[in-house]
């Protein structure tokens, strides 16, 4: 007999190794995340995936699916919880939707929708952060990061590099990048990186790409994150990149 | 520079394990980590230099930009406030002409605070270019001035200045009868490795940093996993404020604790040991290696260990200020080189711990006890104590009593017992187990210590009815927050949230919204905290809030909202800018202003 467990009352078949996360995707049933991406080594940093299993709150993205776990996803304290989690991650850096050009794109911002967020609840925190334009094809705004280490996890899995990492303690966190100078000129990172286009967010950013999608077109514009995450973890095989990004590359590939 | 680091990293064989222990090298000779030298240890150690920034920005022992040629750092523990610390801070920083947190401008001297250095019974206490200075007061602090002044090298300042006591009032089963050294590994060969493991398994022992996990399962667990490189960790990286238990065993029972560790070694089937000490705790660094040389030479540490044929040795890793690294993930992290971030579980140390390899990581005094059991047997540890907490514990007392220091007890001792054996009137309460413990009051001094009531890794902070407990959550908020790793977003966002809205109460700008808004925070960031740094922040505002509510309630204000910045203030570069400084360019703060 095939193992289960169930995740809102819901039968949920898995695979030895699955993670709950894993299951949940593989079954259609979406978990809101930022920090976890399937192909990567989970990370479990961002939180939002917290479900409670057998009574316990545990990070679906790393914890195993083990045999008759009684999973709760989409209780009200949950949703609740989940949205002042993603409150944070908006009052500790500097996030202004309408004036970034990831807006529509972003997935923070899409999981704030989702979570119906309409505020940032806590009092914002203005830290001073940097941006680094510094590289011809890629750029870097500090004030969007919310060190979900996506970016690192791809240098480092799929680029075969290690351009980034997240350095510094606490509320301090902050990412840097592999260079003597600092900066992001002086990595060996490429635009075709994964690592360039990974970002959930809008720190990461592709010049002169930002607003080929207009405004109100974007994906976020239309769908509710569920239903792109996990269109994305189906059967597409473009599932790394959400599919505005892989729009994006396609002109890169195509030089323009 | 070029050799100097060549040479250190020749003597750590190149591994980027060793990077802290690197670095700790580095810092102490050039006072900072200069750019060049993570360009070379980069090449060196076969590490990106990202790896080594971040180990540098994480530890708060290390610096990128120069410090003073004196590091100064006073101890910012809650106990060392109540010895008036503060006072002793500003008068150091006029007397050296250095701002806190600041270097002098001609890089003699640094000053700075500090978490908890573990001197909490013979503070106000600090550090010296990592050496330990206790009992600081004025006429210390005049010498110590003198002595930055004239530049005389720190090995050459009085050792009165350094000295470190036991302060053991109260000895039990423990403290009273060290073993004989070779003692417990003879008997543990002699009764056999397995009827060893029955014996602790038997004893009830239970982890002793605060969690009580059962000493013996954790072991047997361990010397099951099909690898069979083994490890066996030491945490002595005893960073609660108020815990100092551990520096005494280390002082003076040492012998025993690494023969509870070779013990282990020879159940397990470790052929390698950690002991993961505190950087605060560097003056006893060289004495526990020539503790080690001398087991060595007596055959208890290294090859064919008392002809038994069992082959361990023990390394002495020093930490570099970070309190997290007492979570055993983290301390593992740690001792690999990296930042101290707890790991995700499972799976589990035992099965994947040190290099992925099965590790036991147990407390210092978890490990004196097994030492005790190997040669006295099981039955002579669980005879003492309660049914579900077995044997004595080991207590670190400071605060208001008249003798702080060391009082080793039989679990289930009551509160009361205690404040009466270490000399405590008027006490208002009790802080348990640290700033992630309970906070009790004087209606629940009858309450004992046990894993089933107030369980404790041993810090015990008694608070006399002069005191405010507001000062107290101050300082532990802001001490989370400074500790806080930064890995998951309800801790590293919710502990300086916490630290917010605590000095916005404390400082008389709260008003009735705030108490319910903290309330619920501190729910959030306990129950979705990644590991026990984050479960466990918001206690002392939790504990208290239940016993106190008058208390925070009377330093609100009678207004039901007042923002959380200062109004007037944020419109002074617009008053600047449009040349404007009438009444119509001002904010008033509250409601209340604008009558």
């Amino acid at each position: 007999m095939s193992k289960a467990i169930t995740i809102d009352g819901k039968t949920i078949p898995f695979e030895d190794g699955q993670t709950i996360m894993d299951a949940a995707m593989a079954a259609g049933v979406y978990i809101p995340h930022l920090c976890h991406q399937p192909e990567f080594t989970p990370h479990g940093s961002c939180k939002l995936c917290t479900v409670k299993v057998n009574g316990r709150n545990c990070s679906a993205c790393t914890y195993p699916a083990m045999d008759g776990q009684d999973v709760l996803n989409e209780t009200q304290e949950l949703i609740d919880d989940r949205k002042k989690i993603t409150q944070m991650l908006f009052v500790e850096g500097n996030h202004f939707c309408p004036s970034c050009e990831k807006t529509g794109n972003c997935q923070l911002q899409a999981v704030a929708y989702h979570l119906n967020m309409l505020d940032n609840h806590f009092p914002l925190f203005y830290p001073d952060r940097e941006v680094d334009a510094s590289h011809a094809e890629v750029m870097i705004d500090h004030n969007r990061c919310i060190f979900c280490t996506l970016c690192v996890r791809a240098s480092q899995q799929k680029d075969g590099k290690d351009v980034f990492a997240v350095s510094g303690r606490g509320i301090h966190k902050h990412l840097i990048v592999n260079a003597q100078s600092g900066l992001l000129k002086d990595t060996d990172l490429e635009v075709t990186d994964q690592a360039a286009h990974i970002c959930p967010t809008g720190a990461i950013l592709i010049k002169r790409t930002g607003y080929q999608v207009p405004i109100g077109e974007r994906i976020y514009d239309h769908k509710q994150i569920d239903q792109v995450s996990l269109a994305a973890s189906g059967s597409r095989p473009d599932a790394a990149f959400p599919p505005s990004l892989a729009v994006e590359t396609e002109h890169l590939k195509h030089g323009e | 520079m070029r050799q100097f680091i060549q040479g250190i990293a020749e003597n750590s064989h190149y591994q980027a394990t060793h990077l802290l222990q690197i670095l700790r090298q580095i810092q102490s000779r050039y006072h900072y980590i200069p750019k060049a030298a993570i360009e070379q240890l980069s090449g060196l150690l076969n590490i990106p230099r990202t790896q080594i920034i971040s180990v540098v920005e994480f530890y708060s022992f290390f610096h990128l930009a120069p410090r003073g040629q004196y590091e100064l750092l006073i101890s910012d523990s809650i106990t060392d406030h109540m010895l008036g610390k503060k006072s002793l801070l500003d008068y150091l920083a006029k007397k050296l002409d250095v701002a806190v947190g600041e270097v002098r401008e001609d890089g003699v001297v640094s000053l700075d605070n500090t978490s908890c250095t573990g001197m909490c019974d013979q503070g106000p206490a600090g550090l010296v270019n990592g050496h330990a200075l206790t009992r600081l007061d004025r006429s210390g602090i005049d010498k110590i001035a003198e002595l930055i002044n004239q530049q005389k090298p720190v090995d050459e300042w009085p050792v009165e200045l350094f000295q470190v006591d036991d302060n053991i009032y109260k000895s039990g089963l423990l403290l009273n009868q060290q073993i004989e050294q070779g003692a417990a590994l003879r008997s543990a060969f002699k009764r056999g490795i397995k009827e060893t493991l029955k014996e602790i398994d038997y004893s009830g022992l239970r982890g002793r940093g605060g969690a009580g996990f059962k000493t013996a399962i954790k072991w047997q667990f361990c010397s099951e996993e099909q690898q069979t490189e083994r490890y066996v960790v030491c945490n002595a990286d005893e960073g609660e404020p108020g815990t100092f238990k551990d520096r005494v065993l280390l002082n003076s029972y040492a012998h025993q604790v690494f023969e509870g560790m070779t013990v282990c070694a020879a159940i397990i089937g470790a052929k390698q040991g950690f002991l993961y000490l505190r950087g605060e705790y560097l003056h006893l660094y060289d004495k526990l290696q020539s503790i080690l040389d001398q087991r060595r030479q007596n055959g208890l540490l290294g090859i064919n260990i008392l002809g038994a044929g069992l082959d361990f040795d023990i390394e002495i890793c020093l930490g570099a200020g970070a309190y997290i690294c007492g979570e055993e993930s983290a301390l593992i992290e740690s001792l690999e080189g990296k930042a101290g971030i707890p790991r995700n579980r499972p799976p589990y140390p035992v099965t994947q711990g040190y290099l992925g390899k099965p590790t036991v990581v147990n407390n210092v005094e978890t490990f004196l006890a097994a030492a005790g059991i190997a040669v006295n047997g099981g039955d002579w540890f669980a005879s003492i104590g309660t049914e579900k907490s077995k044997g004595t514990k080991i207590l670190s007392i400071s605060g208001d009593c008249v003798r702080p220091g060391i009082y080793e007890y039989p679990f289930g001792v009551t509160v009361q017992t205690i404040l009466n054996d270490c000399g405590a009137d008027d006490v208002l309460g009790v802080q348990i187990g640290g700033p992630s413990g309970t906070f009790i009051s004087n209606q629940e001094f009858d309450r004992k210590l046990a894993f089933e009531d107030l369980a404790t890794g041993g810090s015990f902070i008694i608070f006399n009815s002069s005191r405010n407990i507001l000062d107290m959550v101050h300082n532990f908020a802001h001490f989370f927050a400074h500790e806080s790793c930064g890995f998951c977003t309800p801790c590293r966002v919710g502990t300086a949230l916490l630290k917010k809205q605590i000095d916005k109460i404390v400082d008389g700008h709260g008003s009735a919204g705030d108490i319910v808004a903290l309330e619920e925070l501190c729910q959030l960031v306990k129950s979705y905290s990644h590991c026990g740094l984050g479960q466990t922040a918001a206690n002392p505002i939790l504990t208290t809030l239940e016993r106190y509510p008058d208390l925070y309630q009377s330093r609100l204000k009678e207004i039901s909202f007042e923002p959380g910045f200062d109004l007037d203030g944020a419109l002074e570069t617009a008053r600047r800018m449009a040349n404007r400084d009438d009444a119509g360019a001002h904010l008033a703060q509250t409601e209340n202003e604008h009558e």
